[in-house]
């Protein structure tokens, strides 16, 4: 017992106080930015492995971005990734940064249907389907429960069972051999429910956008009401943008 | 001669591999695998000229030794099976046969193993599969899956129980299958290819991606410097270090142990952390590239790295040293989940897996790449074969690689500024790579055709194997106790859907 106590104390606090305001150490591709030197174009568009960059006016698409970084280090006076790990948007276009367009990535508090704020404020439980992710986001929204993002505080938690949850949150390009999965899991889930896609293959395929070996019919037929983007998605990333879903009213 | 003698990341022209008449084929590779000292690392088909060609990887751990040969056979002809001569062959043989509606004629069951969109026999779905089944009114069936109760990837998981009694268990994969292998052929750019292999499996983005870049240099003729090897090797054992720690949080969670639970959890954070400041991603995407290196090794980052395992060394003793004295605890661990070394041996394991039942299988040390050789590795080898030797092999595999880092970052190579380009591939050739992830040996195998274009990937993860391992451990254990066997073995559902 008294080992027990002296582990304890050993640890100390491993919180972090403030989930909205804390720094991500070292660096982080997290917003990026893009200035308005003129480069070659086709060369920075032919570059990108996922096809998320284009021209006239050269923009980043954040659903597609793997954030490799290759682009910034093939132009660094064009692309810079900022430490700006809020990402989350609840339209697919707000993904989409353009160049000398210097603004956050916000969600647009029209578009959030009243009953989320409504019901979901306080507290939010999410059925987690992974559906051909590839174990990275799943890594990282479980580090969303543990000591030090303790996400469980703002009353936001993973459960086992849909019939028990608020949500779904979706990982992974939606592989075909998960999407029958997928729909039960969503059918199970009591109204009204809300569809979460954490990680760029979710929101677009990712690298995996050409395979026949997905089906992504789902994701058409249903309002997407959280986008976040990241691969994998940072716990912060994750975290505030549930936070400013369940939070922000009209 | 039978085959061709080579060594981990060799390439080859794909010509001087021997074509051996199917009888051959099959006499030589079983009975190469009668020898303890060899184990099948790859074999697998593709088609060619109409025909397929397959080929066999045996691995000489006495040597360092691969043996590769390979026999070209008729669609539809009907083949003795390699399985029954030798078990580890199973899995092998039903790939094959899911894919290419190869025939075999005394296999034990063709099942299929992961859907593949372009499986031969499109009747055959993954909501259709033939599960075992026992008739009898005193057993019952449990099912789980696909969709895991925790935030996990999916897979099948059939129990026949007497009771409490697990008598038998079935493992359906193939939910995760993304068409990775096929995307190798499609995505012409390197950059794609090498995110790919980052996203095989996002716990083991090290392992895949050095197994990637490896073989792609060795087709480009390429010898990477000794500042790309430094970066790999740390980013393999900093890999292990990490998922190892987390895993032991995950095991103490399924015994309700709190306080291990949440203190090695923590643990694993600084980790991870470090990849972040070393590549700005926790998982290590992005740090590892074939031919450079986006982010050379600095003073300020070693400084880091020694401050960082001061405190986490301090920490990780006294939570080991306190966890497993318990008495609680290891009645929990031991002899749970226990597989015989000759289980193990038949089904041919690969890393813990095989390392939990005195089965001495270890990449770094039997067929070394990067910095291995210079580190001299030992592997952490245990007798029982249950949750405990798992549990172990993690705890001394953490502190083995602590010490192999402190060792490496004795001598930091400088970076190379004057680096030569990557040229093409080489035409017409075959090269393999093997790498020991943590979970054990990742195999990169690919064949290019006379323009240097890639036509043929096969990526192998190492829980390609262990998942029957982790069939057979359940055998006659509690049902109650299938979290924690599960969570000591902790497999892969993507690296093995691919």
């Amino acid at each position: 017992m008294l080992d027990n106590f002296k582990i304890l104390i050993h640890q100390g606090k491993q919180f972090i106080p403030d989930i909205t305001t804390a720094e991500v150490p070292g660096i982080f591709r997290g917003r990026p930015v893009i200035s308005n030197e003129k480069v070659d174009d086709d060369k920075l568009v032919d570059l990108c492995p996922t096809n998320s960059i284009a021209k006239n006016p050269v923009s980043i698409d954040l659903g597609k971005c793997t954030f490799c970084g290759e682009c910034a280090f093939a132009f660094p006076d064009k692309i810079k990734f900022t430490k700006d790990y809020k990402l989350s948007t609840n339209f697919r276009d707000g993904l989409i940064v353009k160049e000398g367009e210097e603004k956050n990535i916000i969600l647009n508090p029209d578009l959030i249907r009243k009953e989320i704020s409504k019901y979901f404020s306080g507290s939010l439980k999410l059925r987690q389907v992974s559906a051909g992710g590839d174990n990275s986001c799943e890594l990282e929204l479980n580090a969303c429960s543990n000591v030090n993002f303790d996400m469980g505080r703002f009353g936001i938690e993973f459960v086992a069972s849909p019939r028990h949850a608020d949500g779904i949150v979706i990982t992974g390009p939606i592989s075909e051999n998960m999407a029958e999965p997928l729909q039960i899991c969503y059918d199970a889930t009591p109204e009204p429910k809300i569809i979460i896609l954490a990680g760029t293959d979710a929101i677009s395929g990712g690298v995996f956008a050409d395979s026949p070996a997905l089906n992504r019919i789902f994701l058409t037929q249903y309002k997407i009401d959280l986008y976040i983007p990241g691969n994998p998605i940072h716990p912060l990333t994750f975290i505030n943008g549930v936070l400013e879903l369940i939070r922000k009213r009209k | 001669m039978n085959y061709i003698d080579i060594k981990n990341n060799q390439c080859i022209p794909l010509a001087s591999i021997p074509v051996l008449e199917y009888e051959i084929f099959l006499e030589h590779n079983t009975s190469l695998l009668k020898e303890s000292q060899n184990h099948c690392v790859n074999y697998y088909g593709f088609h060619s000229d109409g025909k397929i060609k397959l080929i066999c990887c045996i691995a000489n751990d006495n040597d360092g030794s691969i043996y590769v040969s390979s026999s070209h056979i008729n669609m539809n002809e009907t083949l003795l099976s390699f399985t029954h001569h030798h078990f580890a062959f199973e899995k092998f043989e039903r790939e094959m046969h899911e894919n290419f509606g190869i025939k075999y004629l005394n296999h034990t069951w063709l099942k299929p193993v992961r859907f593949s969109f372009d499986r031969t026999n499109k009747e055959n779905t993954i909501s259709n599969y033939p599960f075992y089944k026992i008739d009898s009114e005193e057993l019952h069936e449990v099912g789980v899956g696909p969709i895991h109760a925790g935030v996990i990837e999916p897979g099948h998981f059939r129990f026949i129980c007497n009771g409490e009694q697990i008598l038998h268990l079935e493992i359906q994969l193939g939910f995760q299958h993304r068409g990775i292998e096929n995307l190798f052929l499609e995505n012409k750019k390197l950059l794609q290819r090498v995110t790919l292999a980052e996203n095989i499996s996002g716990d083991t983005v090290a392992g895949h991606t050095t197994a990637f870049v490896n073989l792609w240099e060795s087709l480009c003729n390429f010898s990477a410097d000794k500042d790309l090897q430094f970066t790999r090797t740390l980013a393999l054992e900093l890999e292990r270090i990490a998922i190892h720690t987390g895993d032991l949080s995950a095991l103490c969670t399924d015994i309700a142990y709190q306080l291990g639970s949440v203190v090695f959890g923590r643990l694993r954070t600084p980790v991870i952390n470090y990849f972040q400041i070393w590549c700005g991603n926790r998982l290590a995407k992005g740090l590892i590239r074939p031919g450079r290196n986006n982010f050379p090794f600095s003073k300020k980052l070693n400084d880091k790295l020694y401050k960082l395992f001061d405190e986490f060394e301090r920490d990780f003793i006294e939570m080991c040293e306190e966890s497993f004295s318990l008495s609680t605890v290891l009645a929990r661990f031991e002899r749970t989940g226990a597989v015989t070394h000759q289980q193990a041996s038949s089904i041919g394991t690969v890393g813990m897996s095989a390392k939990m039942s005195a089965i001495v299988r270890d990449i770094r040390s039997t067929h070394p790449h990067d910095f291995y050789s210079s580190l001299n590795h030992q592997p952490v080898i245990k007798n029982h074969g249950d949750v405990y030797s798992r549990v172990q092999i993690r705890e001394e595999e953490i502190k083995q690689s602590i010490g192999y880092i402190k060792k490496l970052l004795k001598n930091i190579p400088e970076e190379n500024k004057e680096r030569k380009n990557l040229s093409s591939p080489s035409l017409n050739s075959f090269a393999i790579s093997l790498v020991e992830g943590w979970r054990g040996e990742i195999c990169h195998c690919a064949v290019t055709d006379e323009k240097g274009e890639l036509v043929h990937y096969k990526i192998k993860d190492p829980s390609f194997h262990n998942w029957l391992a982790l069939a057979l451990a359940v055998r006659n254990n509690e049902i109650s106790d299938f979290p924690v066997v599960n969570k000591s073995f902790n497999l892969s559902y993507c690296g093995h859907d691919l």
